[in-house]
């Protein structure tokens, strides 16, 4: 065991590249699914059809088919039609397209929940589309999203474990290369599902303080957010969950 | 009504306590309820009265004191100077002999109506699918509602789950009927009917119920008691006629002119 | 380049028969996978419930930990640690494990998505614990856990090809392995992920209609 314990302190600079890109694979590839959520989001709601209909086409699309799928799709046949691309924009793309599309749903959910009183009240005052959206139904429906979101955020870095396999060197790299080294499965993999699960902790609390924050800011949060709220990892699973939680009694 | 000499009294509170946080509900409540006694519990909202209600259900546990049901300790008794819990089991046996009808139905709504009524009596009283369809055929007869025994609740109106809910209860034959607000949720054309069918029982059977209601017109015809609580404290205790017609306390005089503007 | 060269339909319809026969084994992974994880996610759930400490607290930190790392690591893991278990028996389980721990949470807000009432008319009946479970408040919950169910199966399905990590044959695989065969992988790899939407699409439709009729 102290063996492996060398081994690991050996191998730890690599480590540190290793998590660089699986971190810029899963930052990168949630930084595009934001932007591909809110597009894709807004797109599925507007009253335009030919906006309307391929929204929702290509969130079907990236939905229903596998993540593997579009991964080695983009990979293979993409530099076929004359897109070369690196592996790691390949794996930002493919994970970005993929996560935007389900992120697009809860966007979508997300301003639908906004009470329509809050859209009636704003005609009445007679607000202007990009206007309302900014000021008045984003930030409510912001603070429903967050923890969708988050569960999201999780699935992203799980599935940028798939890179290893379009040759980049990240963490799921390095933990086969550890085995490698020390011959030892049980050590090396437990090693690296635990940098994957701090990783993980760490998002999630990243993510828990933005929805604490946001509910504040509608004074629906708890005064200070508590350490155990920050910390929290449980997923949310439906809107009930998110009407009960930070709600002062 | 009298009680039989000796018998013990049905419902006995001894000095029970009951806080929620730091609001002290019940404050060293004590009091006794006779068998076959109608007792209507009125008082503003608040001061104490469901409370009483889902104590006696084990619905809520008391902090402090002793609740006796027809003599024997109910959740708490006293071993040697000390308050200990009683075990579930025991407490069962007890519970057996009190049911209730809630203001919100709350009838199982993957079950039709006829199974609603018989899956007490078939898991606790371990009578046969028979003989508790028959027991439950009967009530639904004397509720009106002998025509829906197949249906799903949720095709019933509110004062038809609420009948409903009321013969589920008598099924499981209970000693002691607790009823909290049966009506305050029902459209006001329905609430005579299902008063009605509580009137039938209360004068066709010796059940003891122990009532809380804003109806006040039903609780003049039925109770032979009445108690007004504020704060958790008994305020004033009478028949019906005189707490109404001529209530000697102050708060009680406020109460009912606030409510039935008299 | 013309589309004659970029795409070959002989090929697209060569690969079609190896993709099918590979579908069956994903199929078979996503039905086996979801009954272990529908009843290990109960099982986790209902021990979630119980109140001593000393089980819920390391039980939450297991779950987690399995819900939140990556499952093509934890597959290999299993598999270089059981190289005599055939690798679809250990895809099966791994999956079944990692969605069972989706499932708890489903199951668990299912649970406390029963009215308090139901529980308090229970008791009012005297109603055994067993039999409050079993007739009233499972029968509820499972109701409202029917499309966060369905929608998870949906989703396994499309993770199934994750057990090409460790040489499970599945679709995903078949088209790999033919894209490998013949150096062109643009016309499996299509074929297969609009196999992939031709089955999730509709399921993903009728999970759905099976919400808004449960609402």
């Amino acid at each position: 065991m102290s063996d492996d314990i060398q081994t690991l302190i050996d191998r730890l600079p690599r480590l540190g590249d290793a998590l660089v890109v699986t971190l810029e694979l899963t930052i990168g590839g949630a930084l595009l699914a934001v932007v591909v959520a809110f597009l894709l989001g807004f797109g599925s709601r507007t009253r335009t059809l030919w906006v309307r209909g391929p929204s929702r086409v290509v969130v079907e699309f990236f939905r229903g088919t596998s993540l593997v799928v579009q991964l080695f799709w983009i990979f293979y046949v993409l530099p076929v039609f004359g897109y070369e691309m690196e592996a790691l924009a390949v794996g930002i793309v493919a994970l970005g397209l993929n996560y935007g599309a389900y992120g697009a749903e809860v966007v979508r959910g997300s301003i639908e929940s906004v009470p329509r009183g809050q859209w009636e009240a704003c005609t009445a005052l007679n607000l202007g589309w990009f206007h309302r959206v900014r000021r008045v139904i984003l930030p409510q429906a912001w603070a429903l999203m967050i923890p969708m979101l988050t569960n999201l955020l999780i699935q992203l870095l799980k599935g940028s474990a798939l890179a290893y396999y379009i040759t980049l060197h990240d963490l799921n790299y390095w933990t086969d290369q550890l085995r490698r080294a020390t011959s030892d499965v049980f050590f090396s993999y437990t090693v690296g599902l635990l940098a994957y699960f701090a990783i993980a902790y760490l998002l999630t609390w990243a993510m828990n303080t933005l929805e604490e924050r946001a509910k504040r800011r509608l004074g629906r949060g708890t005064r200070r957010p508590s350490v155990r709220a920050a910390l929290r990892l449980a997923p949310d699973v439906g809107p009930r969950a998110l009407a009960g939680k930070g709600v002062a009694a | 009504m009298t009680t039989t000499p000796g018998s013990a009294p049905a419902i006995e509170f001894c000095d029970v306590v009951k806080r929620f946080g730091d609001n002290v509900v019940l404050d060293g409540l004590s009091f006794s309820v006779a068998q076959g006694d109608r007792v209507t519990l009125i008082g503003p909202s608040g001061s104490g009265k469901t409370t009483i209600l889902r104590l006696l259900m084990t619905l809520e546990e008391a902090d402090g004191g002793i609740i006796l049901v027809d003599g024997d300790p109910y959740t708490h008794e006293m071993r040697g100077g000390k308050r200990v819990p009683i075990p579930e089991k025991r407490r069962r046996t007890v519970r057996r002999r009190v049911g209730m009808v809630f203001q919100q139905f709350n009838l199982f709504p993957n079950m039709s109506v006829l199974e609603n009524i018989v899956e007490a009596p078939v898991h606790v009283l371990g009578l046969s699918r028979a003989q508790a369809t028959v027991r439950a055929e009967e009530l639904l007869e004397q509720v009106g509602l002998a025509d829906k025994r197949d249906a799903r609740c949720t095709q019933l109106s509110g004062g038809q789950q609420q009948r409903v809910a009321i013969a589920r209860a008598l099924a499981m034959d209970p000693e002691i009927l607790l009823l909290d607000e049966v009506t305050s949720a029902l459209d006001p054309e329905i609430v005579a009917d299902v008063l009605g069918v509580l009137r039938e029982i209360a004068e066709t059977t010796d059940i003891t119920m122990l009532i809380v209601t804003h109806e006040m017109q039903f609780a003049r015809d039925v109770s032979n008691r009445v108690l007004m609580f504020d704060h958790g404290r008994i305020v004033e205790e009478a028949d019906p006629e005189t707490m109404f017609t001529a209530p000697r306390h102050e708060r009680t005089q406020e109460f009912l002119r606030a409510v039935l503007g008299s | 380049m013309s589309p004659e060269t970029v795409w070959r339909w002989d090929r697209a319809w060569e690969v079609l028969p190896h993709l099918l026969e590979g579908l069956r084994i994903t199929v078979l992974a996503t039905v086996v996978g979801m009954a272990v994880a529908s009843v290990l996610g109960l099982v986790i759930a209902l021990a979630m419930r119980t109140p001593s400490r000393w089980l819920t607290v390391p039980l939450r930190i297991v779950t987690d930990f399995v819900r939140m790392t990556p499952l093509p690591v934890q597959l290999v893991f299993v598999w270089l640690l059981l190289p005599t278990v055939p690798s679809l028996v250990i895809g099966c389980t791994v999956l079944g494990v990692h969605y069972a721990t989706y499932m708890s949470e489903v199951y668990r807000a299912g649970i406390e998505a029963v009215p308090r009432g139901q529980w308090e008319a229970a008791t009012a009946l005297d109603l055994p614990r067993s039999r409050t479970w079993l007739g009233v408040v499972l029968p509820q919950a499972v109701r409202k856990t029917l499309p966060g169910l369905g929608n998870y199966a949906i989703s396994m399905f499309k993770e199934t090809p994750f057990l090409f990590v460790i040489s499970v044959v599945e679709m995903f695989t078949e088209a790999q392995k033919f894209g490998a065969n013949t150096f062109s992988y643009i016309e499996p790899l299509t074929m297969v992920g609009l196999l992939f939407l031709l089955v999730s699409y509709p399921t993903s439709l009728l999970v759905r209609r099976m919400e808004t009729r449960l609402a």
